[in-house]
């Protein structure tokens, strides 16, 4: 190798290039390439930024129903929620960050997303984060989770837009890699929705927010590889977040967004003001001149390419129509944020960009965006594991002691540690918090209407066996908005998972979208947007597969919601047919500390058929509570509903020759506990519409009460419910 | 009742406020921007909750220096009625209209649930549709809610009765566990001594609906819509 090409190369690497990816960008440049230019190559054909091991697999999504009015390819999806109303949402990750610097990862991770979704015209009405931490007895666990769960409060509290749900689970698979991944859904006029795609040569581009300063520069290309022994080195690449400015920015754009002066916007997010023009102008098949002079800047001596690469909170790009940068300049004014004219659209096809009397790039924009790199990598299809018989896994410890054991282990023992630091009632519609219900409903301001939303998936289960683990993630957040009574709409995904280098991953990855895939068919539930994080590994070893969903769905009333709490006098009953499931159970990984087997086989079309059967009963007003059975099974279900409501049971049902444990700590899909005044009226009807409904037992008394005389009373299980969290953080 | 709501920038509650108070008064409230300094035909001004200035200095500091700060204490010295909750409260104090001062909590912790506040004068403005002794629940939702203020002065407002709400159990009673921010004698709310001011750190404004969690919040508004009806 030459001294030249082994510089090349070297200079590559430093910008998260290939050889290849190197000689090709040097290439179309057709002449040496500035330090921009090669910063813009990098940034553009991240992983983060271009989806370039994805994509191919992405495609098998579907995508479209007759209630989506804008699917993946835009800031957010869009769905719409009946009376002219629209549903925007998304949910993105900040994974990388939130290791290096968890405050201020997750905080900008809150800001990033809230910003993809009033970009396109919505109010924030609600946000939620998926969270996966590593082992809690690793020491730096803890720093993570707190530093997290601030962060989030943090920046969701200011900004005033209520946290009303998501998840928490720990693994030793994610330590040294956490999981950020925060989703934010708005509300937004279905006839007012705003997209990215430039139009109109000679109209001005238009940057608003805050200014720009050094922070967070090449943060795409740093979320593109994975860690070694160096992460700490690389606090800089993380961004800092003002929640205060971000609120200006919320009101300050939807006020202008009021009026017609906006042609197209996006957020400066990943790779800041080079993604953000190029992305507009690409998509508008137009070209882009940008002067970097008049980019407002909070530090002096700033270079092109730290102006191009800062991924500086809190800043917006705007194409105007001609004449209308008063208008924009009055409202922003009136929120004390900068406007500055930045450049202006062109027919060249091109980025220019100047700054101090020189053209620091000049890049042709397709190969930038549609025409970037695209892998179709090496995937290996992972084995799976076969599954464990029930009857041959011993109780090593009985119901009552497993039950204490597993309501207070780190992945079910209660959050409220947690939420009680997250405002979930700001805005005032907040109908079921979280805790309360297997999905959050916030109702819309001023309307009936509500929305239902929920994170989901069982990590565990897509690492032995990641096509049903991406089906069963996809039919779990579709449960969990079926049990408070909703109709599901759409959802959004985060796809979290190791090097695409690795065929291992490849196949993980391809096969979860596979599953995905199938589930979102059989439930008539579209991918509307969504988000890829690869290289999610440290020092080699990758996390579990967690492809996570963002499901939203409808209530056309929200005063219908129904919650988990039981109350005394019903009866419950449960829907959907119990084996006996062990296999990557939490009682198997927790009581018998073995995690084997094959996870749950998920039945689309019994989900279908029990779920649609649930919501009917609920629309019905037969339904008091309601909570679908996962992680830890059917008596870990009845129990989180015995704990809402402080109501106890006496539980008495026929166990078909399965084994107790099995029975009871079983993780079979498709299932719900319903607390009804009516068993034989919901039984009738299940059996008409042949849905498996079983009645277990009465609500009320302070214990719950399982055959053989064994009693738990509610006062040891919520002791055992609320001591991890406050025990280990406070 | 002619009701106005101040908003500053980083304000985020004012929109629960006027939910609140329309529900009660049946119009909208008028929304005041920071900026403005004419009052005129307004007998209650209301300082809502949220991140004002985004709360750096100190909770409250920045917006206590805006020009609309200067007629709220000409409308409060004739007499008039305001309200400021949560950074409402921090806002007052740090304007001087409310003494004391609004610390991190206890627990260095942003708090974010449903506390009991017990009701300790009822023939005020503001709690006149609540019995004296009452409980009732309200969400709180904030990082600086510490009520702090000397002996002296913590002794003349109990002595005065200016005290208007603690934080209390749901059964009433004043103990550590029900006073989640560590407020110096478990004081939530405070008036002026006319009582026609009123601090308060919880959101009875996010409990006005029986479909958004009750209501018990609503007395505080109708109590004022009674009081204000002229």
């Amino acid at each position: 190798m030459s001294a030249t090409a082994e510089a090349n190369r070297r200079l590559a690497a430093e910008f998260g290039l290939n050889p290849e990816e190197f000689s090709r960008a040097l290439a179309i440049l057709g002449h040496s390439p500035t330090l921009t230019e090669i910063g813009i190559f990098g940034a553009m054909w991240s992983e983060h930024c271009s989806y370039k091991s994805s994509r191919v697999w992405l495609r098998e999504l579907p995508t479209a129903a007759p209630w989506v009015i804008q699917g993946p390819g835009e800031n957010a999806g869009v769905v719409a929620i009946g009376e002219g109303l629209a549903a925007v949402f998304k949910m993105e990750s900040h994974n990388h960050p939130s290791f290096i610097e968890p405050y201020q990862g997750a905080a900008t991770g809150v800001g990033g997303i809230l910003r993809d979704v009033f970009t396109m015209g919505a109010r924030p009405i609600a946000n939620l984060n998926a969270l996966r931490f590593g082992d809690p007895g690793e020491p730096d666990t803890r720093r993570i989770v707190d530093g997290v769960v601030r962060g989030i409060g943090g920046y969701g509290n200011c900004v005033g837009v209520p946290t009303v749900g998501g998840e928490i689970n720990f693994h030793a698979a994610y330590n040294g890699n956490p999981l950020v991944n925060a989703m934010t859904v708005g509300i937004a006029r279905a006839d007012r929705i705003f997209r990215s795609a430039a139009a109109g040569v000679g109209n001005p581009v238009v940057y608003v927010g805050a200014k720009t300063g050094r922070d967070g520069i090449q943060g795409a290309t740093m979320a593109s590889a994975a860690f070694g022994a160096d992460a700490a080195e690389k606090r800089p690449t993380v961004q800092v977040g003002d929640p205060f400015t971000e609120k200006l920015l919320i009101e300050a754009c939807l006020a202008l967004m009021e009026t017609d002066a906006i042609v197209a916007i996006q957020d400066m997010g990943a790779a800041g003001l080079t993604s953000s023009a190029v992305e507009m102008a690409g998509k508008g098949g137009l070209g882009i001149a940008l002067d970097l002079d008049l980019v407002p800047v909070r530090e002096t001596g700033m270079s092109a390419y730290e102006i191009m690469l800062s991924e500086s909170q809190e800043r917006m790009l705007m194409v105007l129509r001609p004449g209308q940068e008063e208008a924009a300049r009055a409202i922003f004014g009136k929120w004390e944020l900068d406007v500055a004219v930045i450049g202006r659209l062109n027919e060249s096809g091109r980025i220019v960009v100047h700054h101090q009397g020189r053209v620091e790039a000049e890049i042709p924009l397709g190969p930038l965006g549609k025409e970037a790199p695209l892998y179709r990598r090496p995937a290996a299809v992972p084995p799976k594991p076969p599954p464990l018989d029930p009857t041959t896994i011993a109780d090593p410890l009985g119901l009552a002691p497993a039950l204490l054991r597993l309501i207070g282990c780190p992945d079910l023992c209660s959050r409220a540690w947690a939420w009680d630091q997250y405002d979930a009632t700001v805005g005032g519609q907040t109908v079921q918090r979280p805790g309360t219900a297997d999905a959050a409903v916030v109702r819309v301001e001023g309307r009936a209407l509500g929305l239902a939303l929920t994170t989901d998936c069982t990590p565990r289960y897509c690492a032995a066996d990641a096509e049903v683990g991406g089906a069963q993630a996809v039919a779990e957040a579709w449960r969990n908005l079926t049990a408070v009574g909703a109709r599901p709409l759409a959802l959004t995904d985060n796809l979290n998972f190791g090097s695409p280098e690795n065929p291992a991953v490849m196949g993980q990855f391809a096969a979860a979208v596979r599953g995905m895939a199938t589930a979102c068919r059989a439930l008539d539930f579209p991918v509307v947007s969504g988000n890829v994080s690869l290289y999610n590994e440290t020092k080699g070893a990758p996390i579990l597969p967690t492809p996570v969903i963002g499901g939203l769905g409808v209530l056309d009333d929200a005063a219908a919601a129904v919650g988990i709490a039981l109350s005394p006098g019903l009866d419950v009953v449960l829907i959907g047919r119990t084996l006996g499931w062990l296999g990557q159970s939490l009682w198997l990984r927790e009581i018998a500390g073995r995690e084997a087997g094959a996870p749950p086989p998920v039945d689309l079309a019994a989900e279908r058929r029990n779920g649609d059967f649930v919501r009917g009963r609920i629309a019905g007003g037969h339904v008091r509570a309601c909570h679908d059975v996962s992680d830890g099974g059917l008596l870990i279900a009845i129990a989180e509903m015995a704990l809402a409501g402080s109501a106890g049971a006496r539980l008495a049902p026929p166990t078909a020759g399965i084994p107790p444990h099995a029975f009871w700590f079983g993780e079979d899909q498709a299932r719900y506990v319903l607390g009804v005044a009516d068993a034989a009226g919901i039984l009738a009807a299940a059996e008409a519409e042949g849905v498996p409904a079983v009645r277990l037992g009465t609500a009320g008394g302070g214990d719950l009460t399982l055959p053989g005389g064994i009693a738990i009373s509610l006062g040891a299980l919520s002791e055992a419910h609320e001591h991890f969290f406050p025990a280990w953080l406070d | 009742m002619r009701a106005g709501i101040t908003v500053f920038p980083g304000i985020n509650r004012e929109r629960d406020m006027a939910i609140a108070l329309e529900r009660v008064a049946g119009a909208p409230p008028r929304m005041l921007w920071h900026r403005e300094t004419d009052l005129s035909g307004l007998d209650l001004i209301v300082i809502p909750g949220g991140f004002s200035f985004g709360d750096y200095l100190r909770a409250g500091a920045m917006a206590a220096h805006s020009p609309i700060m200067g007629a709220i204490r000409a409308h409060a010295e004739r007499g008039g009625y305001v309200l400021g909750a949560c950074n409402g409260f921090q806002i007052l104090t740090e304007a001087g209209l409310l003494p004391g001062a609004l610390l991190r909590n206890a627990s260095l912790r942003f708090l974010a649930m449903d506390c009991h506040l017990r009701v300790e004068r009822a023939d005020t403005a503001f709690t006149g549709h609540y019995q004296r002794g009452a409980v009732f629940r309200a969400p709180l939702a904030h990082g600086e809610g510490n009520y702090f203020a000397d002996d002296a002065t913590l002794d003349r407002l109990e002595g005065e009765g200016l005290v208007a709400f603690r934080y209390a159990t749901a059964d009433g009673r004043i103990a550590p566990e029900a006073n989640r921010n560590g407020s110096a004698r478990a004081i939530a709310g405070i008036f002026s001594p006319n009582l026609r001011v009123l601090g308060l750190m919880p959101h009875a404004e996010d409990l006005v609906d029986p479909v958004v969690g009750g209501t018990d919040g609503l007395p505080l508004f109708q109590g004022l819509a009674a009081a204000l009806a002229a």
